[in-house]
Formats: structure tokens, sequence, C-alpha cells
């Protein structure tokens, strides 16, 4: 069943908070998702609408309550905290929209530290794969800088690099842009579609920038714990600019 | 698989970095703690060695000495009679030791007893024209006796040699006499018997009272004086454990009948002094530890709640819980370790100062400083070890921390 060209499969997958307890609220209703290898897709929808939830539970930083997730074809309700952990390091990388980096390192140790947390690899050959990720980004010459030093724009550079390290099927990534300027906005863009298009990394991106979600060959939208039906099958003119 | 990777290493290292402040204040919240040991500690064990020292080569472990005599009273009431007999203690003579010879022999020959030696002691008056001063006399046989008691390392001038004409005598009994090297004593013993004898050597025991009244002869000489010809009033011995000295000497007692007192029964009061010291020791190096163990928590409970996202993005990278545990206990075992290296330096540097400054009444050193490498391992490991213990409870609630909670912030 393991589709070489599905990265990540989700059937009638529910999220409730707060389970047993009298405020248990059910989030996402039964979401059907496939993501194909090397797409580049957004998604968007209103506020409270269970983007950042659904990504954590992609993430494999949250189990679903119902539902099947399947991630390179490996069901995930089959796995122990132990196997999650692993999976998780190496098939997903995060990009995350605040405080991305670790602050007591460096930028170069940043992108080096999921191989660092592996301990497979030597010492010089997570160097040099750590400096070519973040020649990739554009930031060689910052890459001693420590995570603090550094803008908000690059800083998201070097989460992208970071989340690359371990060369994952696919990259996640909540608001990445979110508190950037345009421009800086564009450029941490422009780098995500540079690296699926360089390295075929599947990416699945939270944004409200709907100029930013048209560039995108896919956009997921989640409206009320529930994927709306695809843009195709409605009008362009639904999407509203928020 | 190896637990403690680099990257714990690393991490542990580089969260400690940049807690600078939190990290400079709890080290040397255990180095204070740590440096109050080590000196404490130090202290009292070169206080204790000292005086072990002091007893052990100025007195025999154990001592054979005869039985008190004691009165017998003849009359026994009859059956049904009570006697209510007032027995008085009788005085008690000089008494040799039965069959001291065939002690000597015997004891001579177990493995654990090393040095026997035979004396004679008996008080007697010291005389030099009109000065005259009460001394005790111990004759001695000076080729076993000075490996028990070094005299010679005591002698300040003169020589240790003790021919029938001759005398050891103290520094202080010679000043009082106002005699010195090579003069003549006329020494008078209780029974009337008087010898003249040649100063043949002046010794410094380190204590007045020691050397105003001890006085060495040779055997032969005290046996005359004390009107004991062949006999001995005790037989002094060394062993080779001295703490097995109070055991030996219950088994000495065993076989020759003779009552035998080991260092460690007459010295019983410094046993009980240091018993009690070691005890109040051992109850500060308790609180000590335990509030270096709070302090080192309290710090980690503080830079877990600080450090909440970083530990939620290691986590979405793939850190284990395990390793995020490990990443905590080795900051609460680095604390310790950086702290008690700094404490111990500190404990050992301002002990060797104090013990610089502090000087008997005279001027000399009060005590030999011992400073023993052990005592700075153990405080150091222990140190490390109660970091890493103090680190469990933030670390297990670090390693428990929810990474979606953690990264919501
Ligand atoms: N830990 C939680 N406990 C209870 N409810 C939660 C929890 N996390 C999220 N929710 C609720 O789930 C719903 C979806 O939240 P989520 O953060 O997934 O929305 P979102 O689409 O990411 O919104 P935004 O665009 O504002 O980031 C919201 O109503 C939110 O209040
Ligand atoms: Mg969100």
């Amino acid at each position: 069943m393991a589709d070489q060209q599905t990265v990540l499969k989700l059937e009638g997958v529910c999220k409730s908070y707060n389970v047993g307890s009298p405020i248990e609220v059910e989030v996402l209703h039964g979401i059907d998702l496939e993501l194909r290898r090397g797409e580049f897709i957004a998604l968007t929808g209103p506020s409270g609408s269970g983007k950042s939830t659904l990504l954590n539970l992609i993430g494999l930083l949250d189990r679903p309550t119902k539902g099947r997730l399947v991630i390179e074809g490996r069901d995930t309700g089959e796995l122990d905290d132990t196997a999650i952990t692993k999976l998780r390091g190496h098939s997903i990388g995060f990009v995350f929209q605040y405080h991305c980096l670790i602050s007591a390192f460096t930028a170069l140790e940043n992108v080096m530290m999921p191989l660092l947390v592996e301990n497979a690899f030597p010492n010089d050959e997570m160097n040099a794969r750590a400096r070519s990720l973040l020649a990739e980004v554009g930031l060689t010459q910052w890459e001693n800088n420590l995570a603090n030093n550094l803008s908000g724009g690059q800083q998201q550079r070097v989460a992208i690099a970071r989340g690359l390290a371990m060369n994952p099927a696919l990259i996640l990534a909540d608001e990445p842009t979110g508190n950037l300027d345009t421009k800086s906005a564009d450029t941490v863009f422009d780098m995500m579609q540079h690296v699926n298009k360089i390295n075929g990394t599947t990416f699945l991106i939270v944004t409200h920038n709907l100029d930013l979600a048209r560039r995108c060959q896919r956009i997921v939208e989640v409206v009320d714990g529930r994927v709306a039906p695809p843009l195709a099958s409605r009008g362009a003119g639904m999407l509203k600019t928020s | 698989m190896n637990h403690w990777t680099p990257f714990e290493w690393i991490t542990a290292i580089r969260f400690l970095k940049e807690g600078r402040m939190q990290t400079i204040f709890i080290v040397t919240a255990v180095a204070i703690g740590v440096a109050v040991i080590v000196f404490m500690s130090a202290m009292l064990s070169s206080l204790q060695a000292n005086f072990l020292k002091r007893v052990l080569t100025t007195q025999p472990h154990i001592q054979l000495i005869p039985p008190n005599e004691i009165a017998r009273p003849l009359r026994h009431g009859g059956p049904g009679s009570i006697v209510a007999a007032i027995v008085q203690r009788p005085a008690q003579r000089i008494r040799s030791i039965d069959q001291w010879q065939k002690i000597r022999t015997q004891l001579g020959e177990w493995p654990d007893i090393v040095t026997v030696s035979p004396t004679v002691s008996a008080s007697a008056l010291a005389v030099r024209g009109d000065a005259s001063r009460s001394i005790t006399l111990t004759g001695i046989d000076p080729d076993v006796y000075f490996k028990i008691v070094r005299i010679p390392d005591y002698i300040v001038s003169g020589q240790a040699r003790v021919s029938t004409e001759d005398i050891l005598v103290g520094l202080e009994l010679a000043k009082d006499l106002g005699v010195t090297l090579g003069d003549k004593l006329t020494v008078t013993a209780a029974n009337g018997a008087s010898r003249v004898l040649t100063i043949s050597g002046i010794f410094d025991l380190g204590n007045k009272g020691a050397n105003q009244r001890s006085t060495f002869v040779a055997l032969r000489t005290a046996q005359t004086l004390a009107n004991l010809v062949g006999g001995v009033t005790s037989i002094d011995l060394t062993v080779t454990d001295i703490y097995a000295a109070e055991a030996i000497a219950r088994r000495v007692q065993s076989a020759t009948g003779i009552e035998a007192d080991s260092w460690i029964k007459t010295n019983a009061q410094f046993f009980t002094a240091v018993a009690a010291q070691q005890s109040s020791n051992t109850l500060i190096r308790l609180f000590v530890a335990l509030s270096v163990a709070f302090g080192i928590a309290s710090v980690l409970v503080v830079s877990v709640i600080q450090r909440s996202k970083d530990i939620g993005i290691l986590r979405a990278m793939g850190t284990s819980q395990g390793q995020i545990l490990r990443v905590f206990l080795l900051q609460g075992g680095l604390l310790g370790l950086a702290g008690s290296i700094v404490g111990a330096f500190v404990g050992g540097a301002g002990l060797s100062v104090w013990h610089a400054y502090m000087r008997q009444a005279d001027g000399s050193e009060i005590f030999p400083l011992i400073l023993e490498p052990s005592l700075f391992v153990t405080a150091v490991l222990l140190a490390a070890l109660t970091g890493v213990a103090a680190a469990a409870v933030p670390a297990l609630s670090a390693a428990r921390l929810d990474p979606v909670v953690a990264i919501r912030g």
C-alpha cells in the first residue's frame, strides 16, 4: 500500500481537546487529505479553524483522537512514542512563526542540531552539511552569529535550512512569514520554493497571505475543522482577501 | 547505545553558558558550601591525625600492669548469719609482674604484636644541691623502648644514651634544678635507696608536665632503686593495627592473666570527642549538601520554564524525552562539579592561609596541616552526584513538557 508518490495520507482524522472533561471540544472533524511527493501546498483558513492543530497532528507532535495518519507508508497509530519521535526526526522538518531557533546556539549550530540529536554522523560531515544548507538559503556569512543576532527573516531562513538538515520528506511551516515585512516574507518564500524545486521536498505552509498562497501549487483551505472543497469547484471569488 | 552523546553535553554546556548570571550565582553558592565542608573536614582530620600521632609516639599501644592488691577478709559468716565487713583497700606497693620473662617471650611470638618492652616505673626525688623535685623514674631497655616512645627524636641536647649510670631528663626539670648536660644528679627512691646519675641527654616531649616529671634510666638502675631486682612493673606493647589494640589487649589479658590496657581505653575521652565531632560534622555536611541541592534544583526549575520553547523546538526536531532529561541532569551535575572544584580549591587555600596565621602562644604551628587529595576528590564527586540528583525533578518536568504547549509558549 506504500505509494511512493504519497508522502502523507489522512483519513477521517478528528481531534478533540480536553477529552473526558466537561469542556471537551472537537476541533477537527474528519479530515481527509493526501500530500504527494514534491508538492508545494498552502494551508489557509480563518483564524481558529484548526490549521495549527492539523499541522501539529501531521508533524506528530500530537495524536489524532480518531482516524488514520499515514506518513511515508507507516500508519502512525501503531507506533509508540519512541518510534514517533524517531519518525518525526527523520521525516519532518518544522518552521514556526516565532522563536524558531535556539538562542544559545549559532546559526550554523542550529542547522546542525537535528544531525547532532541523531548522533550518527561524524563531525566534519555535520559541519559540511550545515554549511551547504546555510549557503543554500544565502546565509554563509552569518553562520557564526548567535541566533538572537539575526533579523527575523534571516532566522526564518536558518529555520528552513535546519528543517532540511535530515533531508525530510515533508516540511511543515506554521505562518513562517507571519511576523516578517513584505520584502523579507517574499525572500523567505522564494527560498522555500527554491528548496522545493532543488530537493523535491514537500512543503505544507500555513499562511494568511493570499498573494503567497496563490504562488503555491495547491491551496488547502480549512474551515471550521473541515477541509473546504477545492477552489476549482467554487468560484475564485470565494477566496476573500483577509 | 551510548546515552551521553555529544548532543547532551553540548546542549547542557550551552544552556549553562547562556544563563550566565544564574550559573555564576549557583556555582558560587555551591562553591561556598563545598569550601566550608572541605575546610572543616581537613581541619578536623588534621587535628585528629596530629593527636593520634602524639599519643602513639609517647605511649605504648598496650600496657600490661600487675593486678591491684586486694584485702581478703578472713572471717566468713556461718550459715544464717550476715557479716557487715568494712574492707579497707590496702596501700599499693610496687610489685613486679610474675614471670615477666616468660610473658615477654610468649607475646613476642604473636604476629600482631610488634614490640614488647618491659619497664620499671617508680617515683623518686631528684636532688641537686638545695633543689629537689619529685620525678617519675622509668627504667627501660632502650633497644625496644625507643621503638615505642621515640625519645631520640625528642632529644634537644646530648644523646639518648642510657647506661646504668645515665639519666635522661626533660627540659623543664633541667631548668628547675639548674642542671645541664653532664651534670650529676642524686636520685633517691621512696624506700631510701639512692644513686648518683649523670645527665646524658635532655629531651622535650612537647608537654611541660611531662618534661617536668619524666626521667628515663636503664632498666637495671631502676630495678635497684625500686628494690625490685629482676622484676618489672609493666610490659609495654606496640601492635601492627593500632585500631585493633583493644581487641588484642583483651586477648593478651586472657592469655597471660595480667591486666592489659590499650591506648583506646586509656584515651576513651578522645574517642568520645572524635565521635561527637564526627557526628556534628556529618550533620553539617548533610545540611550543606541539602541546601546546595535545593539551590541547584531551584535554578533548574526556573531554567526549564525559561527554556520551554527551546525544549519544544528540540522535541519537534526529533529529540527524545530521554535526551531532554539527560540535558538537564547533566546541567545539575556540571553545576555541582564546577562549584565543588572552585569550593575545594577555596576551602583548601583558606585552610592553608588560616593555618599560616594561627600560631600557638610560643609561635609554633598549632598542628601540622594534612590536606588529603582523597578529601578533594570525594567532595567534588559527591557534589557532582548531588547536582545530578537535585536536577531530577526539573529534568523530569522538562522531559514531560508537551511539545505542542511548549512551542505555542
Ligand atoms: N490546547 C487546546 N485546548 C483547547 N482548545 C484548543 C487548544 N488548542 C487549540 N484549541 C482550539 O482549537 C481551535 C483551533 O485552533 P488552531 O490553533 O488550530 O487554529 P488556527 O487555525 O491555527 O488559528 P490561527 O489562524 O489563529 O493560528 C481554536 O478554537 C482553539 O481555541
Ligand atoms: Mg495557528
